[in-house]
Formats: C-alpha cells, structure tokens, sequence
C-alpha cells in the first residue's frame, strides 16, 4: 500500500480531480494530439507562443489519473517559460519518473517531484510523459497525432 | 483471507462436492498458481488475454523436447517417426474436440489471428470482389476485423457491421438485414472477449446457409469455456487459440469443411506443403498439409493436444456450470459495489467481467488491483469500435477460467473497494 500511496500522491489525485488549465485555446498557435493506444489515452496541447515564450499553454482530453495529472501540472509548470526551458524540464521529468533522476535534479524539477514514484511502476511511464510528448509535437508543429508506441 | 471468506470458501466446497467439481483440486494442477505476486496470492483474472498452463501441458512439452524431437514428415529414422505420430496424434485430438468429420479439416496455425488471416487471403481475395461485401458483429475482436477490412480495401469490397444493443447483445433483425445478397462471407465471434455475450451462433449460422454465404466463426474465447461441435453448428470455419484453452502460445487451429478447403488456394508457399516442384510448376500437397508451410510448432501442437485432453477430462459441460456459477457470484458481488457499472449485460453470457468504478479510469483501476496480487486486464481489449459503442476509452475486464474461485472474486471485490478508498 505504500507504494501506492507514492504513485497516487494526493497532490496527483487533486489535480486528477480538478485539472488545470483544462480547456481548449482560442488563441493557440500550436497544437497536437496525442494517443497512448495501449490504454487509449488521448489528449490534446495548445500552446500560443510569444517569439520562444510559452504565453499560454493548455490542454483536453481523457486519461488515467497519472497522464491527467500529469498534463495539468505540466501547463501549469510551462507558463512563461522558453521553449528551451520547456524542452530541458522534459529531460529533468523523463529522467525521474524513469529512475534516472541525478542527485539534486528536485530543484529544477519543482512540484514535479510528487511524479517520482512512477519509477516504480515501469508500465506507467508512458501515461506520464504523454502530454509532455505531445507538448513536444505541438512545438514542433507536428500534423500527425503522435503515438506512445 | 479473513473468516467470512474461509466460511464462504469451505461452503462453496460443499455445494461443489455435490457437483463433483473439485476446484482446488484443479488448482493444485495449475504451478504458477501456488506464487505470491507482490507478497499476495496470485489472483489471475485475465483469463480472456491468455489461461494458464496446467502441469499436463508443461509435461508434455518437456516429455517431447527430452524423449521425442525431431522434425515430421520427413525423415525415415525412429525420432522422426515418433514426432511425426504424435503431432498426427494432437491432430486427431483436436479433430475430436472439435468433432469435426476429418482430421484433414484441422490446420495448425499460430493462432486464431492467423487463421482468420488464412481464410481472408486464401478464400477471402479468391471469393470476394468489386462491389461484395463482407458482414460481421459490432463486437469483434480487431483480429476479426482488420483482415476483412484489408482484403475489402484490395478488392474494391465493402466491410459491414451489425450493431449491437445496450447490454451487448447482436441485433438480430438488423444483422438479417445487413445479410444481403452482395454478402460473400460471414465472420462472427463464438463469445466477445471485451463483453462476455455468446452470440447466437447456430442461428446465424442457418441464416446465412439459407443465402448461401459461409461463415467463420472466431472460437478464442468459446473453446476454454463450453463444448463446441463443429458439425452441429455447420459452421464453414472455426478458428481458435492454443494459448486460451490452457494450451501454449504460438498454436491454434483453423477448421474447415474439406469441399472449401480443398478448393482453396495455399496461404504461403515453401516445404511440407508440396507434392512436387520443379523450376516450372509446383504441384500443392493434399490437406492439411497444403496449409501448413514449413516446419510447423510441433511441441506447441502436442501441447496443445495436451491442454484439450485435460480439459475434455474435467468435462466442458461441467467447467460451463462451474464458471457460470462464479460469473453469476461474481456480477452480484461486484455489481453491488457502488460506483460500480458493468459494460455487457447480455442474457447469454460467459465469465467475463468487464467494468468501471465512477470516473476512475481503468488503468489506475489496474495498478492498484494489481497491488493486491490481482491480475485484470485495462483498455479497449483490441475491440475499439466497441469501446466507441459504450462511449468509453477503456474499461477493466476480470476474466474467468475453471480454476478461479468464489474467494477470489471476494478478493477482487475488497481490491475495487481500495481503488474507491484512493479515489474516494
């Protein structure tokens, strides 16, 4: 049960609850969808960028618990951040929920860090980089929606 | 496990000394079902992906790799001769599983997905052309859909589907409709593996006759659970999987009625499944073998004859009570969780289980279950366009098979009432 309770962390079940940033964008410049065919996640990242700045970001759709919360705290986390920042804080939360964290990455990574117990559950790595993904598609202004497989 | 579950668990064993179905017999038999998963009892629940493997089964495929291998068909010396008699040997055991009128109907293949594949390529782009159709359920598997949909795509044919009711059953009268005279060929499910509904198969089967259209019925989830006649369904194909009826991976098996058989072209080319070839013309084998290219999984097929031997042992009819006294346990039990919402509710049902908790959704539903020691399934079930049917991404599906027990539902039902505690 503890280990659960490092997964389901009260901080992901809130955002699960109540997602932030959940709506779509009028003013998105970006978007991209994203599909986890396995568990048939599916969510959509707008983003309306400002020259390199992420001015706004948001994002739709359904998934588990880890891949909502995940998804929210994520626009909540990129707001106002460059595109290379956005691109190296990805790096920072693979690497976590991975297990590959290095040793004082916590404070690059902020409240992200309640996503570290995902190490734990390898088959739930993909649910918590899906938005991050996608963001990473809509950045690069990809067409097709991008896959977990 | 606590007292109310022991009590329950030492009555079930009373009423099922009366049925003469020992079930914890049956699990002795069963070694992966002795481990801990996660510190827990292994309660294996996801029958419906791939059943576990009795000794039998194990023993059988060791006795053939230590005392017998060797390849079939070919060699004149003793080890060939005894791998030959006893992949013969599985043949017949599955021709009488079956009851089919031949052991020349039986193909082995990989599996069900294969044979579906082999009747699409072979009979299907012989038979199907510009304008005809090919008619099947709301309910498929993708295994029987995509091949269709490929060999339709090729032919300029189009796919259809009869659509199915709330609780999950086929509409009858609008796949009598669908039936029509541009209708090439019938492809059905036994049972769903996402909802639990057994079609009407017999029915649909006489339906299809009186139009003269064929029909290949998708056994992968009948086989493990009731009898199955092919002769008295008078169903075309039947194509099942090893894996699902206690057999190993990597065999299954395609039935067929000889006269179709026979005038169908081969599926692939190479050994075994020629009589002659020169640079010029090759002359195909007689049946089975035309369909059986290359060195076929000779220790799956023992295996599998293995697995059919063990199961005809028990008694299918008395395995069919048996689970279906646990899935009518079961839907009681977890029905009454709150929260709790069943997708299929057919009045023809098999032990398949599938549900949602509130908004949870089926993967978190998963994790926490598998926490328990609890082995469900969460997704679409390779049945997306049923998922679209109920409006859903996914749900969670418990799956039953003849070892599973009334003790391990009431495991399941406290693991959905932690999955309420951590997203109450």
């Amino acid at each position: 049960m503890s280990d659960l309770r490092d997964l389901y962390q009260d901080v992901i079940l809130e955002h699960c609850k109540a997602p932030r940033n959940y709506r779509e964008l009028p003013a998105a410049d970006h978007k991209a969808e994203g599909f986890n065919p396995l568990c048939g996640d599916r969510f959509t990242v707008y983003l309306a960028l400002d020259g390199d700045v992420i001015r706004d970001i948001s994002f739709q759709g359904t998934g588990c618990a880890i891949s909502k919360a995940s998804a929210s705290m994520m626009t909540q986390m990129l707001k106002g951040k460059t595109r290379e920042e956005a691109e190296k804080l990805f790096g920072r939360f693979h690497d976590l929920v991975t297990g590959h964290a290095a040793a004082g990455a916590e404070a690059e990574i902020g409240k992200l860090a309640v996503f570290s117990g995902v190490s734990e559950f390898p088959v739930r790595v993909k649910c918590a980089t899906l938005a991050w993904h996608t963001l990473q598609a809509a950045l690069e202004g990809k067409q097709e929606a991008i896959s977990t497989e | 496990m606590t007292t109310a579950a022991r009590k329950l668990g030492s009555e079930q064993g009373l009423s099922v000394a009366r049925s003469g179905y020992d079930v914890e017999r049956i699990r002795a038999g069963f070694p992966i079902l002795q481990k801990q998963i996660r510190g827990k009892p292994l309660v294996y629940l996801d029958n419906a992906a791939t059943s576990q493997k009795p000794r039998a089964v194990i023993d059988a495929l060791v006795r053939y790799y230590e005392e017998s291998n060797s390849n079939v068909h070919r060699g004149v010396h003793y080890l060939s001769e005894r791998a030959t008699e006893e992949f013969e040997g599985a043949r017949r055991t599955v021709q009488g599983f079956l009851n089919a009128a031949s052991a020349h109907e039986i193909i082995f293949v990989r599996g069900t997905t294969e044979g579906i594949n082999l009747v699409a390529h072979s009979y299907g782009r012989s038979h199907i052309g510009a304008g005809d159709e090919v008619l099947i359920t709301g309910m498929e598997h993708h295994s029987n859909i995509v091949p269709w949909q490929m060999v339709c795509q090729e032919k300029g044919a189009t796919l259809r589907a009869a659509p199915i009711n709330d609780a999950g059953e086929l509409i009858f009268e609008e796949f009598e409709k669908l039936l029509g005279p541009k209708t090439k060929l019938v492809g059905v499910t036994h049972i769903s593996n996402a909802l639990g509904t057994i079609n009407p198969v017999r029915k649909i089967i006489e339906l299809a006759h009186s139009r003269n259209v064929p029909v290949l019925v998708d056994g992968a989830q009948a086989v493990p659970h009731q009898s199955v006649d092919v002769q008295e369904l008078d169903c075309d194909f039947y194509v099942f999987s090893g894996h699902k009826v206690f057999g190993p991976t990597g065999i299954g098996v395609l039935y067929g009625k000889s006269a179709l058989l026979e005038a169908m072209p081969p599926y692939q080319g190479g050994g075994d499944m020629i009589r002659s070839v020169t640079f010029e013309k090759t002359v195909y084998n007689q049946l089975p073998y035309k369909f059986e290219a290359g060195t076929p999984d000779i220790a799956g097929a023992i295996g599998l004859g293995a697995a059919l031997d063990y199961v005809t042992g028990i008694g299918l009819d008395k395995i069919a009570a048996y689970e279906h006294e646990v899935l009518e346990y079961a839907t009681r039990a977890v029905s009454s969780v709150p929260g709790v919402r069943l997708i299929g509710t057919a009045k023809e049902k098999a032990g398949v289980l599938s549900f949602l908790i509130g908004d949870v959704h089926p993967h978190d539903i998963g994790t926490i279950l598998d926490q328990e020691g609890i082995a469900i399934r969460t997704g679409h079930h390779c049945s997306q366009p049923v998922m679209e049917r109920f409006n859903i991404p996914a749900t969670a599906r418990a799956s039953l098979a003849l070892y599973n027990t009334k003790e391990e539902i009431d495991v399941l039902v406290r693991g959905i009432e932690k999955v309420r505690e951590v997203f109450a």
